[in-house]
């Protein structure tokens, strides 16, 4: 059985589409992951999913309920753990869990030995009876984690789980529900935007923009559709582009066009510009993708084009919603550039209606 | 499909809601001393005041006093409990309240009997700074004698008004919590709403003293048929029928409470 089915599942806010009809599944026991930049509506699905949102309409069924019609069987299902802190400051981790753990009906021996349980999975239960006002952030989220499987749910929810903390908690994170995952079946959903999250957490990814599911898949499956490496050349655009007049992004235009004819390019285009230096090409290449270096050299010597640097790599989930999307997933920061984007893309949307 | 009782009004989710509404309250003492501060400076100035007796029911004026100022605790640490779910909504506790399986029903029960017990608590201690400052209970039966009996019917009758009174202001906050989404916006409006259900409930002065106008106002003011009532359970002397008194806070508890739970599940959800 599939622990979540969603169909056409859409949500407007004031005429805005946050979620535009989403269809998918999540088999049990995978972690499925929801990767999109800022904005994308990650938050809101999930939130449709955890039933804390209607959705304005199509359906989604969590362990087989319907997440409005029988919200309190999806509810006793599942767990939750939010973007934002949803922990009482005031109260000690342990007074924190044992709310969670009467609310969700636990009994007092039950309540006891898995709160033991799971503090100890997070390492914090030398600290159960500290307020959680003196807890950093990595070890409230922890304790939000802990709190989420509390009462082992069988689908669990998590919404940016590492977002804003260090390398080190985040790893250590990741490795937990990894772990989790494993050892207690439990099924997980995670929002991401950080790239390497879904590449390292997730058994299945979908990709999310402006509230549409635009490429679901296994990590790997997404990444192929981008070739089998990714090159990037530094284009020398100082010496003779310069006599000519030119700058680099000219030179670079020039090369990714000479490049994309060759027949085991899959893609290839201009990357970041700097004003007078080099401009940077990508390219996508099928097959081995050492043996494609010389003659992309090749290529590049018989048009006279200098190269300055080249480089070689594994395409990652970033090149896969750059190929779909023509933009990079990266974070922006809140209410910035990419809520700009979002805003245009709309109103444009809405002209064209 | 059947919904049982026990999934609606659901006791143990009702009971931990309480639990730690009374644990946060007991480790903000110092937000509980501030909150009971004004009404211990209203009820210690004011008792200095020289006021006739004659003027005031032929009372002391502490004894006329001090259960109006009880009146006003409650009414106060009431709207604390307004305050909370604000402040549970810009914390993020409320969405692990809300994502629990839990009737939005039990919710509200919760909040609101939490709300009435530290509540209740404030309106009690209150009582009791009043006894050092010369306020001595007489008991229910008007004109009689202060006996042991009387003291006793009054004082529990007391404490059943206190939570009418509770229930009644807890509601209202919890209503306009529910609409006003801020800690900034609640707290102005509460202003302008609180000190006037204060002053024309007669805690200070009698309602014959009041122009006409007001007095119809006051009428209209639930805190009024509490203070009444706390002032002729608690020294024997009250302006309307003890029945009265009840009946006005019963419905006015009825209302705020069903507004408050009404409009809160609107808001979440
Ligand atoms: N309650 C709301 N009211 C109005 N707009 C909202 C609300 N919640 C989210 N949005 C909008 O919906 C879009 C998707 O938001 P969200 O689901 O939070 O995205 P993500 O989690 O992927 O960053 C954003 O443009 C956001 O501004
Ligand atoms: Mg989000």
């Amino acid at each position: 059985m599939d622990a979540i089915v969603a169909e056409r599942l859409t949500k407007c806010f004031n005429g805005l589409k946050a979620v535009d009809s989403v269809t998918f599944r999540v088999r049990e026991g995978e972690i499925f992951g929801l990767l999109g930049p800022n904005g994308a509506g990650k938050t809101t699905l999930l939130k449709m999913l955890a039933t804390l949102l209607k959705p304005t309409s199509g359906s989604a069924r969590v362990c087989g309920y319907d997440v409005v019609s029988d919200a309190d069987e999806v509810r006793r299902r599942i767990g939750v753990v939010f973007q934002e802190p949803t922990l009482d400051i005031k109260l000690t981790a342990f007074e924190n869990l044992d709310f969670h753990a009467r609310m969700y009906g636990m009994g007092k021996e039950e309540r006891r030995r898995r709160i033991r349980e799971v503090l100890r999975l997070v390492g914090l239960e030398d600290k159960a009876d500290v307020l959680v006002e003196n807890f950093s952030g990595g070890m409230q989220r922890r304790l939000e984690i802990a709190r989420g499987l509390l009462h082992s749910p069988e689908v669990l929810f998590l919404d940016e789980p590492t977002l804003g903390l260090d390398v080190q908690t985040r790893k250590s994170i990741w490795e937990y529900i990894k772990e989790r995952n494993e050892e207690e079946g439990v099924t997980v959903v995670v929002t991401t935007h950080y790239m390497e999250e879904a590449e390292f957490l997730c058994d299945r990814v979908a990709i999310i923009d402006f509230g549409k599911v635009i490429a679901t898949g296994t990590p790997e499956s997404l990444k192929a559709s981008c070739g089998s490496a990714v090159i990037t050349i530094a284009v020398d655009g100082s010496a003779q582009s310069r006599s000519r007049n030119q700058d680099g992004v000219a030179e670079a235009e020039r090369l990714a066009a000479i490049l994309s004819e060759l027949e085991f390019v899959e893609e290839a285009g201009v990357r970041g510009c700097g004003r007078g230096r080099g401009s940077v090409v990508e390219v996508n290449v099928r097959g081995s993708g050492e043996t494609c270096i010389p003659e992309l050299v090749l290529a590049a010597a018989k048009a006279g084009i200098g190269i300055k640097s080249l480089s070689f790599r594994k395409p990652t989930l970033e090149d896969v919603f750059l190929k779909l999307t023509g933009r990079e997933i990266r974070d922006e920061g809140e209410g910035g550039f990419k809520d700009f984007v979002r805003w245009t893309h709309v109103l444009w949307h809405r002209r064209r209606r | 499909m059947k919904t049982r009782i026990a999934d609606v009004i659901n006791p143990s989710a009702i009971y931990t809601l309480w639990l730690r509404e009374t644990i946060r309250f007991f480790r903000l003492r110092s937000r509980v001393l501030g909150s009971l501060g004004m009404p211990l400076f209203f009820l210690a100035f004011l008792a200095l005041l020289p006021v006739e007796p004659s003027s005031v029911h032929g009372l002391r004026y502490i004894d006329f006093l001090a259960p109006g100022i009880i009146g006003m605790t409650l009414l106060f640490s009431s709207t604390f409990a307004g305050l909370s779910v604000i402040w549970d909504r810009e914390f993020g506790f409320l969405r692990e309240i809300m994502v629990a399986p839990v009737s939005r029903v039990s919710i509200i029960l919760g909040r609101i009997v939490g709300g009435m017990t530290t509540s209740m608590f404030q309106g009690i201690l209150m009582l009791l700074a009043a006894f050092p400052m010369g306020f001595r209970i007489r008991g229910l039966p008007s004109g009689g004698e202060a006996t042991t009996l009387a003291i006793l019917i009054g004082v529990l009758l007391s404490v059943l008004f206190m939570i009418l009174i509770s229930a009644t202001f807890i509601g209202m906050g919890v209503a306009f919590a529910s609409k006003l989404k801020d800690m900034s916006g609640y707290s102005l409006v509460m202003n302008f709403l609180v000190f006037p259900i204060f002053f024309l409930s007669g805690a200070l002065f009698p309602l014959d003293d009041f122009p006409r106008w007001m007095r119809m106002l006051a009428y209209a003011d639930p805190l009024t048929y509490g203070v009444d009532a706390l002032r002729r359970c608690l020294v024997g002397v009250g302006e309307f029928p003890l029945l009265l008194d009840f009946a006005a806070l019963a419905l006015s508890g009825a209302v705020t409470v069903w507004l408050g739970a009404y409009l809160f599940e609107r808001a979440e959800g």
